[in-house]
């Protein structure tokens, strides 16, 4: 009974036709094996189909000679073969072209990928290098308009120093703001001190003469106003600025003594 | 000579083997190609690549994975349609959607055709039109189940039992 539903089921039908899977294929080969009336069917629809499609062939016949001649010449000439070949692989090649296009697209966008990554990594130093820029001249503003202010208290005592006789031509200006007890001074008009050496600001009492050092100009290369600030909590009545050893001096080195300037009071 | 022996001396490049199984199919692989081509030239040329084709490939036929025919046919449908989609093919711009084997079926009128082919194509001629797209579809242009059971809009289930039933009738009228 298995054996003719199997049959009824249509299954050989499709198997002549060519239209199953490889397991039922398998399956039904073993199905032929096993039982001669499943084997039947299939050469019974074999024969039918075979008829039917003979019918279909047109009148003008292929002969064998012409196949035999054929596969003769290309067997002779393998030329042939390699020339008909590759029509029939048209759509591998379409693939081949289209893959190795792919891949010379995926290398270009790889490569344009990392050209703008470059672009933009010199980009954000070129951002960075312009941001310091602006917080430098910012902090310069900001610097510059404390100097205004400061030379604009009313409270503040202005001192030119005059140039001694070491070197004439020097000048300074000191702003005394003895309410907040801080010194400002501009040393646009002194000379760079020769290495080892830094000036030294003293606020001097007259009568006797005592000097009492403010400190020392350190940075006095470094700095691009040549404006500093120290502390004077002194009842200054001259300053005094003389060039000394690195680290500064207990007391002046009057041959030194660059510029001077007496408070008027 | 039984069909099995046949193959094997064809597998070992035996011609008069080859001429044997040639004399057998090649009319049934003409028509399913005429029928995919619709050119004499171009089935004719595809006839010669198929068999060439199938002689170089024997090896590759395996009695267990199916049918000789069913492998001929097949590498025959694959060659002819193979050929359709050729831009060669395609410049002479052929529209084959709608045609189907009955279209070449001889007539009566072509007395040049074999009794037999006539006869033939007297009993399809009998078939419901939807015995013939499906033989079409299955044998002639080697669709899949599902796809012809898109193509006929009929449900894929009942595609192999009313294909079951029309080469059914088939046989009883060509093979008796």
């Amino acid at each position: 009974m298995e054996k003719e539903k199997y049959i009824a089921s249509g299954i050989l039908e499709l198997y002549v036709a060519g239209s199953l899977s490889e397991a039922e294929n398998k399956e039904v080969y073993n199905m032929m094996l096993e039982h001669p009336e499943v084997l039947q069917e299939v050469l019974d629809i074999e024969a039918a189909i075979v008829k039917l499609t003979k019918a279909a062939a047109p009148k003008d016949k292929v002969t064998f000679n012409s196949i035999l001649n054929k596969l003769k010449g290309t067997d002779n000439d393998t030329k042939v073969v390699k020339l008909n070949k590759p029509k029939s692989n048209w759509s591998s090649y379409t693939g081949w072209a289209a893959a190795v296009i792919l891949g010379g697209g995926l290398l270009w966008m790889n490569n344009q990928n990392s050209t703008l990554e470059t672009q933009i990594t010199e980009i954000q130093i070129e951002k960075d290098f312009f941001e310091t820029q602006i917080e430098d001249l910012n902090s310069d503003l900001a610097d510059s308009k404390k100097i205004i202010n400061v030379f604009r208290d009313k409270d503040i005592i202005s001192v030119p120093l005059a140039g001694q006789a070491v070197y004439p031509e020097a000048y300074a200006k000191a702003y005394w703001n003895k309410a907040d007890k801080t010194v400002y001074l501009d040393l646009a008009g002194l000379p760079e001190p020769p290495e080892g050496k830094v000036y030294q600001v003293w606020s001097l009492t007259l009568n006797p003469l005592t000097p009492t050092s403010l400190g020392t100009i350190d940075n006095f290369k470094g700095d691009d106003n040549k404006i500093f600030n120290l502390e004077n909590a002194n009842e200054s009545q001259a300053f005094g600025i003389t060039l000394e050893p690195e680290g500064g001096s207990v007391s002046p080195t009057l041959e030194q003594l660059y510029t001077l300037g007496v408070i008027e009071s | 000579m039984q069909l099995e022996a046949l193959v094997i001396k064809f597998q070992q490049k035996d011609e008069r083997a080859f001429e044997t199984l040639y004399n057998m199919y090649s009319e049934s692989m003409h028509g399913v190609i005429y029928n995919i081509v619709r050119d004499h030239d171009i089935a004719q040329e595809v006839m010669q690549d198929v068999f060439i084709k199938a002689w170089h490939k024997a090896d590759s036929y395996n009695s267990s994975k199916g049918r000789f025919f069913t492998w001929i046919l097949n590498i025959a449908r694959n060659a002819a349609i193979d050929k359709t989609r050729s831009k060669s093919f395609k410049n002479s711009s052929k529209n084959l959607n709608a045609d189907y084997f009955v279209d070449i079926l001889p007539t009566q009128d072509n007395l040049d055709n074999s009794t037999d082919a006539i006869g033939i194509a007297k009993f399809v001629g009998k078939l419901a039109e939807k015995c013939k797209k499906v033989i079409d579809l299955l044998y002639f242009k080697g669709y899949t189940q599902k796809e012809a059971s898109e193509t006929l809009d009929m449900p894929i289930g009942t595609i192999k039992t009313h294909n079951r039933n029309c080469i059914k009738e088939l046989r009883e009228m060509v093979l008796n």
